[in-house]
């Protein structure tokens, strides 16, 4: 699922600043379930902006509403009636959904609550760690499915880096496991190492063109 | 509801023992106004936000002592949920300290006094 | 004249390069400093390229001013601020003004430099930089496309013999061996018998390529704890962490020369390695002490 996480209170407050009526947009989707932007996260935030604003004098008026997903127009055109009455949206949904939103209502304002930070699994409760890098020419079945692209911090498809830290952890972060010692293990349970082995030809980065654009076969 | 102190009070520990301070008469401030929950683990995060917005001053969330819980670990889970209301407090320039999570037995009157004293002492400091 | 480097390699028992580093900023003159003491006591000097991912006078701007006062440069090319595109270009404006020797390496992370925000390229990584040399080499560009002029690199390439868990690292070995280099050159090493593990490897699969162990001196325990934690790649063993905080006041800097010499000495002597690539950053001009204190002046 796509990962985010919310943006700083001051940030927020700052793009909001001009504006006495808001909405606060959740999305029921992704970032619902990696506590950015559900429900729960709409009432949390809307509550904060109204002591921050209500301990400035100036007060505001808040607008609370979530969709099942945001980036879907169907299912934004629910809560048309709400966005009619605000002078602005904050969207606590992905990338995708404050564009959905603010294609739908061209003439109003609406701003990014959240970071969409990148498309991952939760490792345990409260944490969530990236897996794919949407590259479009997808890689797994020769790496024991790991993804270097993303998960190797520099994208390597040959191997390690020379910077490996003791114990098979990552150059830039003792936190995070080096990818390569990962598939490197995963490869040598399954039998399989010949596959670390192959040379990888540079990879083609315009496997998708930007922006990206599918077209069903049937549709 | 302005400038006033919102309790949550455990049924099974402060609850009881807000009842044992007022039949032994124990002084406490007036202005503490308490909600009954059947578990400190009740309480969310949106519930003490709310108590703010109404013009509470301070915010106690109120439970059994460690393992005492009467629903396992509601009391646990919302020390975890009070630490994070300090954070969403920070964040918007309030202090952080007046919301706080509170422990005690049922047969605790004293501490639940000194606990609302304690609230009391941060919302001065804090200058409200 | 300087000799050129794939000679060396071939005719010279024990090579010997030593460590430039590029300046910060456009005053060359320390650079010319440390080329002019250093062309004629080391076979090659090697420069580096952003190392650390912190910016500086370029690579290739340092390997031509080696060209200019006569010693032979070794341009390092690492894959973190350049996509293919530009590699190549470089390459092709290397090889034109005589800078003919390649150091192949992946380039440290964006995230230890001094410019952290920048986008990393990592369009290739080393084995794949490699086999582009071998391309231009054989008269193509990556595209396919036909080149006008003939190019002729020798390549060469880093390692790490001293990583845990070691088995991927020697996979990519494996790979770049099978890519094709004419010397490698190891990350710093403080073990000599995890260097003759490495060495052993190599040959087995290789008994042509070159082996330069790796040498940075370190001056004290503070700096030994440092690079551990700090410099990617670098494992310093207790053993010399200690024998660096015996060392009385004032005189770390010639107990770090004292150490990477008799470590060069013996690399020679038991003919460990085919030479040694010695990098003493920030202290170029102490480079040819070690190289009188190892016996190679």
């Amino acid at each position: 699922m796509i990962i985010a996480e919310r943006k700083p209170m001051d940030e927020i407050k700052r793009m909001l600043a001009p504006y006495k009526k808001v909405l606060v947009a959740g999305c029921g989707t992704c970032v619902t379930v990696c506590w950015a932007g559900g429900e729960k996260e709409v009432a949390i935030l809307a509550s904060q902006l109204r002591l921050a604003r209500s301990a400035e004098h100036n007060e505001i008026s808040i607008f609370e509403a979530s969709v099942e997903r945001q980036c879907e127009r169907e299912m934004v055109a629910e809560i048309k009636d709400k966005v009619t009455e605000v002078e602005a949206v904050i969207s606590l949904a992905c990338g995708a959904g404050v564009q959905t939103m603010s294609e739908m209502f061209e003439d109003k304002p609406v701003f990014p609550g959240v970071n969409t930070t990148f498309i991952g699994m939760p490792e345990k409760e409260g944490l969530w760690v990236e897996m794919c890098g949407a590259c479009g020419d997808c890689f797994l079945d020769r790496t024991g499915g790991i993804c270097p692209i993303v998960r190797c911090a520099k994208g390597l498809l040959n191997g390690p880096c020379g910077g490996t830290r003791k114990g098979g952890k990552c150059e830039i972060d003792p936190d995070k496991d080096c990818a390569w010692v990962l598939i490197y293990r995963r490869l040598e349970k399954q039998g399989r190492l010949d596959l670390m082995r192959n040379y990888y030809a540079p990879k083609n980065y315009r496997a998708v063109k930007r922006p990206g654009r599918i077209q069903a076969a049937k549709a | 509801m302005n400038n006033c102190i919102v309790a949550f009070c455990c049924e099974h520990s402060a609850y009881p023992a807000a009842d044992l301070a007022g039949k032994l008469k124990l002084h406490y401030p007036e202005n503490l106004r308490i909600i009954r929950v059947p578990c400190a683990g009740r309480v969310d995060l949106i519930h003490i936000l709310k108590a703010f917005e109404k013009g509470a001053a301070a915010v106690m969330v109120m439970g059994c002592e460690g393992g005492a819980c009467h629903h396992m670990t509601g009391n646990t889970r919302t020390k975890e949920r009070v630490k994070y209301c300090n954070l969403l407090l920070r964040e918007i320039e309030a202090d952080g300290r007046l919301v706080a999570m509170f422990n005690l037995s049922p047969n605790a009157p004293h501490k639940f006094v000194g606990a609302v004293n304690e609230i009391t002492k941060r919302i001065k400091e804090s200058g409200r | 004249m300087a000799t050129p480097f794939r000679k060396i390699l071939k005719t010279k028992d024990f090579v010997v390069t030593a460590e430039a580093a590029p300046v910060k900023g456009s005053n060359v003159s320390k650079a010319i400093e440390h080329i002019e003491l250093l062309k004629d006591k080391v076979d090659g000097l090697n420069v580096t390229d952003n190392q650390s991912s912190v910016m500086r006078y370029p690579s290739l701007g340092v390997c031509l001013l080696v060209k200019e006062h006569g010693g032979e440069p070794v341009l390092q090319v690492t894959c973190r601020d350049r996509n293919r595109l530009a590699i190549q270009a470089d390459l092709l404006f290397a090889y034109s003004r005589g800078v003919d020797n390649v150091l192949c390496l992946t380039g440290d992370s964006i995230d230890v430099g001094d410019h952290k925000e920048a986008k990393q390229v990592f369009d290739l990584d080393s084995v794949q930089l490699i086999h582009l040399i071998h391309t231009l080499n054989s008269g193509q560009d990556m595209a396919g496309n036909e080149l006008d002029g003939n190019i002729d690199f020798c390549i060469g390439t880093t390692a790490t013999p001293s990583a845990d868990p070691l088995e991927p690292q020697l996979i990519k070995v494996e790979k770049k061996l099978a890519a094709g280099v004419e010397f490698i050159q190891t990350q710093a090493v403080y073990e000599l018998d995890e260097l003759k593990r490495f060495v052993e490897f190599v040959r087995k699969m290789d008994d042509k390529v070159k082996i330069l162990g790796g040498i940075v001196p370190v001056i004290g325990a503070k700096m030994a704890a440092y690079m551990n934690d700090n410099v990617p790649g670098v494992f310093i063993p207790q053993h010399l962490i200690d024998e660096l905080a015996q060392t009385p006041k004032g005189t770390g800097v010639a107990k770090g020369i004292e150490i990477a010499a008799r470590m060069i000495r013996q690399m020679r002597e038991e003919k460990i390695c085919d030479g040694v690539h010695i990098m003493f950053i920030g202290r170029e001009e102490k480079v040819p002490d070690i190289l009188e204190a190892a016996g190679l002046l």
